[in-house]
């Protein structure tokens, strides 16, 4: 595998334009571009949060700054009820499937996997780059279909047959048919990164790099990859039944013509419980490995993490059916579900114990980096405690499909895909363009986005408490929801302050790319591989190949000079 | 939390809150004793002059104990919630009590159905009685619903008495409940069925015995003849 990596190298580096900077097969430059596409699908998936914010807090009043969309899309700034549920559904596939993937797999994957085993480029490079265009044509084809007639899809992220599996249900044609081959797309462009990962990291690691030695980001970015592997198959053979269904007249989730109701459910949460693991677990990579860098201690029981992250993802395989306790399931089969998916709690208890641990005796130094880690740990934790209520069939016949299931899940998604994105962002932006984030524009961001983030979603666990269902475009026509009203207006505003809070970050963004101080290569005193290159690595990533002598977190170890001893540094 | 729950009108509703009540004091523990010795770390351990971190890799059994056992109770606890919820579940959604009355409640964008068996106490014959989006119970008594959606999944929601339940096209789905509070209730659906879902409301009346005799009297076809009271026969 060396052979074939050193062949590539030997290459040499593209002089065009458009070999180097577009279709490139250098997995630095495909992680920056996925990193790019990700950045830009979530400012449309956060204007499809304040649409929807507006419409819960303010219902059927003119959107500031929408006056502008054209009928029957928005009726001069004011949502109608078929674009609410468009836009609840893109909102939903766009974070999901075009931010969270593409930012914590395909951007901090593509870039970091090969830097960090010390592996010149991806094992398949072009493969890599085909997977980064195909995604890039699923996106472009998901922001098309809003301009569709009839608008985008409005059957939920989750798309429940028989609503998705006839137009005449939503009254939404073509919008359904291009969400569906955007998904089936995504799903092409993420198997073709997954065997690019795994191949990588199991093959192209460097001398000594044994798999104890493996930093914990490439273990999650392993684990999600093959999470994903073995779970999206029977979803991608849905999505294509479904299409099926919707185009040539096949019936399969349609009861009225001989189909099944649940069978779509069953495939697509097959996939979707593990998909939430595929998202979260590179989330806590970035987390494992900025956490000893600036506690400049080991990260604590590195062994006992790998066995939960494993144990987490067998179980992630068993758990579907919590999606699904009163959806007309069997009840008989709900309680077995409920007991594996509460036992997930065993691992995510120890990885969680061993993050605090990790902290103790350390020497805490509050960098931007370390800042949305630890805000990344202290939020992730309500995620995690609010799945037991979930968890629970019973709680769960009355908590299913109101608004704490959606604070639950926010709770879990945007520590893991925002706050752990940033962390990784801040952390490893020097080494992607060889300049520094502006820190006291960074400290702006965090507080803005962490306050306000439990801004939006503290309240709206109260009104899922009061029974308030989610997707319902004007929840104020319900008596027992009207007294909600200022808790919604209160998350909207939260809302808005976050998008806003987004600013400070766009700006130290682009200003730090040209302006900024220039990155040595090792800012932050870091012992893994990607830090004994250049930033940013040329070409190639490594002059020579690296090899590793020890464990990547060895920080203050007794008798050493300094407190960090990279992996690459010779044993005496 | 459990002061925002709408006021509980079932015989069940109270255990299913029970449950709510038990996980929220014990996750409310752990979280508060995870976050709490999370800041106090993060507070305790900032950095300071002349003071190094400890290399500590919590490799050796001793050290990764602390993480360990407490991560063994986390099991003890998720098998008392399990065993606490299981019974419960059961007899909201695996058991069906004898006796009562019978409903038919059919979801379509984007109304609620309700079919009562009428006089004769049977369904499918010419004497029953079809109301949209209005449910009358007696208080008191077994509710047994039968529903089933004549399009797209539904969901019967009707939270004052944590009654959730799908509506699938092409099943029939039984579901129970026995109010113990009269007055009338709001019933939502629960499941995104289309651009009319959220205005899929419908209302539950529980009647006083009296006044649920009353009811089928003026609404139910026939005149309602010497059996009215039939469907509303008392069970313990």
């Amino acid at each position: 595998m060396q052979a074939v990596a050193d062949a590539h190298h030997a290459h040499g580096e593209p002089s065009s334009f458009w070999r180097r900077y577009v279709f490139s097969v250098d997995h630095k430059v495909i992680g920056k571009q996925y990193m790019s596409l990700s950045l830009f699908m979530a400012l449309i998936g956060g204007l499809t949060a304040y649409l929807i914010r507006w419409q819960l807090a303010f219902p059927e009043t003119p959107v500031p700054g929408f006056g502008f969309v054209p009928e029957p899309t928005m009726y001069e700034g004011v949502v109608p009820p078929e674009f609410y549920n468009a836009l609840i559904t893109m909102h939903g596939t766009v974070m999901i499937f075009f931010v969270a993937m593409p930012f914590l797999l395909g951007a901090f994957g593509n870039f970091l996997i090969p830097l960090m085993v010390g592996a010149p480029d991806m094992a398949f490079p072009r493969l890599n780059m085909m997977s980064f265009w195909t995604l890039c044509s699923a996106s472009t084809l998901l922001v098309a279909s809003f301009f569709v007639p009839g608008g985008a899809a409005a059957a939920g992220w989750t798309g429940y047959a028989p609503l998705s599996a006839d137009a005449l249900f939503t009254g939404v044609n073509w919008g359904l048919n291009l969400w569906l081959l955007a998904l089936a797309l995504e799903f092409a462009s993420f198997l073709m990164g997954g065997v690019n990962f795994l191949t990588t990291a199991i093959n192209m690691r460097a001398p000594g790099l044994t798999l104890t030695r493996l930093p914990l980001m490439v273990w999650m970015q392993l684990t999600a990859a093959v999470l994903f592997m073995l779970s999206v198959g029977p979803l991608v053979g849905g999505a294509v039944m479904l299409l099926f269904d919707r185009t040539i007249g096949t019936a399969f989730f349609q009861p009225a013509r001989g189909g099944d109701a649940l069978l779509w459910q069953h495939l697509f949460w097959f996939f979707g419980h593990p998909e939430v693991y595929v998202v979260m677990l590179p989330g806590f990579g970035v987390l494992l490995e900025v956490f000893p860098v600036f506690t400049r201690k080991p990260i604590f029981a590195y062994r006992t993490i790998i066995g939960a992250t494993i144990a987490t993802g067998i179980l992630s395989f068993v758990v579907w059916a919590h999606h699904m306790f009163v959806s007309g399931i069997d009840p008989r089969l709900s309680m077995p579900f409920s007991i594996t998916t509460i036992l997930i709690s065993v691992p995510f208890a120890i990885m969680i114990f061993s993050m605090v641990a990790s902290l103790w005796g350390g020497s805490i130094i509050f960098a931007t980096p370390m800042l949305f880690a630890l805000g990344f740990l202290a939020t992730f934790t309500i995620g995690g405690v609010t799945g037991i209520f979930l968890g629970s069939a019973t709680v769960d016949i009355y908590l299913h499909g109101t608004y704490f299931v959606v604070s639950h899940f926010h709770y879990t998604l945007f520590p893991s895909v925002f706050l752990g994105g940033f962390a990784g962002l801040y952390f490893w932006y020097p080494k992607m363009f060889g300049r520094m984030l502006n820190e006291t524009l960074g400290k702006i961001h965090f507080w803005i986005t962490v306050v306000a983030f439990n801004g939006v979603f503290i309240p709206l666990f109260l009104a899922g408490a009061a029974g308030n269902m989610r997707r319902v475009y004007n929840p104020m026509q319900y008596d027992f929801l009207k007294h909600l009203a200022p808790i919604h207006q209160f998350a909207t505003v939260a809302t808005i302050v976050l998008l806003i809070g987004q600013i400070p970050f766009i700006i130290n963004f682009f200003w730090s790319m040209f302006a900024g101080a220039k990155a040595s290569d090792n800012p932050w005193n870091a012992n893994t591989l990607e830090w004994a290159t250049t930033s940013p690595p040329p070409h190639g990533n490594f002059e020579h190949v690296p090899t590793v002598y020890r464990d990547p977190y060895e920080y203050s170890p007794p008798g050493a000079a300094k407190d960090w001893v990279p992996q690459y540094a010779p044993t005496a | 939390m459990l002061r925002w729950f709408p006021e509980n009108i079932s015989t069940f509703g109270g255990d299913i809150d029970g449950v709510f009540a038990l996980i929220y004091y014990v996750v409310g523990f752990w979280f508060l004793l995870t976050e709490g010795v999370l800041f106090y770390f993060i507070f305790r351990y900032r950095r300071r002059p002349g003071q190094p971190a400890r290399y500590v890799r919590g490799e050796r059994l001793t050290e990764v104990a602390w993480v360990l056992v407490p991560a063994a109770i986390v099991l003890m606890l998720d098998l008392g919630i399990d065993a606490a919820s299981g019974p419960v579940w059961a007899r909201v959604k695996e058991q069906q009590p004898p006796g009562g009355v019978d409903v038919r409640a059919t979801g379509k964008q984007f109304n609620w159905e309700f079919t009562y068996p009428g006089p004769d106490g049977k369904f499918d014959t010419p004497d029953d009685l079809t109301m949209d989006n209005e449910l009358h119970v007696p208080v008191g008594q077994n509710v047994h619903v039968v529903l089933r959606s004549k399009d797209v999944i539904h969901s019967f929601f009707i939270p004052n008495v944590r009654l959730k339940q799908d509506v699938l096209p092409g099943r029939t789905i039984k579901a129970w409940f026995n109010a113990t509070k009269t007055g009338t209730y709001e019933i939502a659906c629960a499941e995104l069925c289309g651009f009319g879902h959220y205005n899929m409301r419908g209302f539950l009346t529980v009647h006083s015995a009296d006044d649920y005799q009353r009811w089928v009297h003026e609404h139910w076809p026939a005149a309602a003849t010497a059996n009215a009271g039939a469907p509303a026969e008392q069970n313990g």
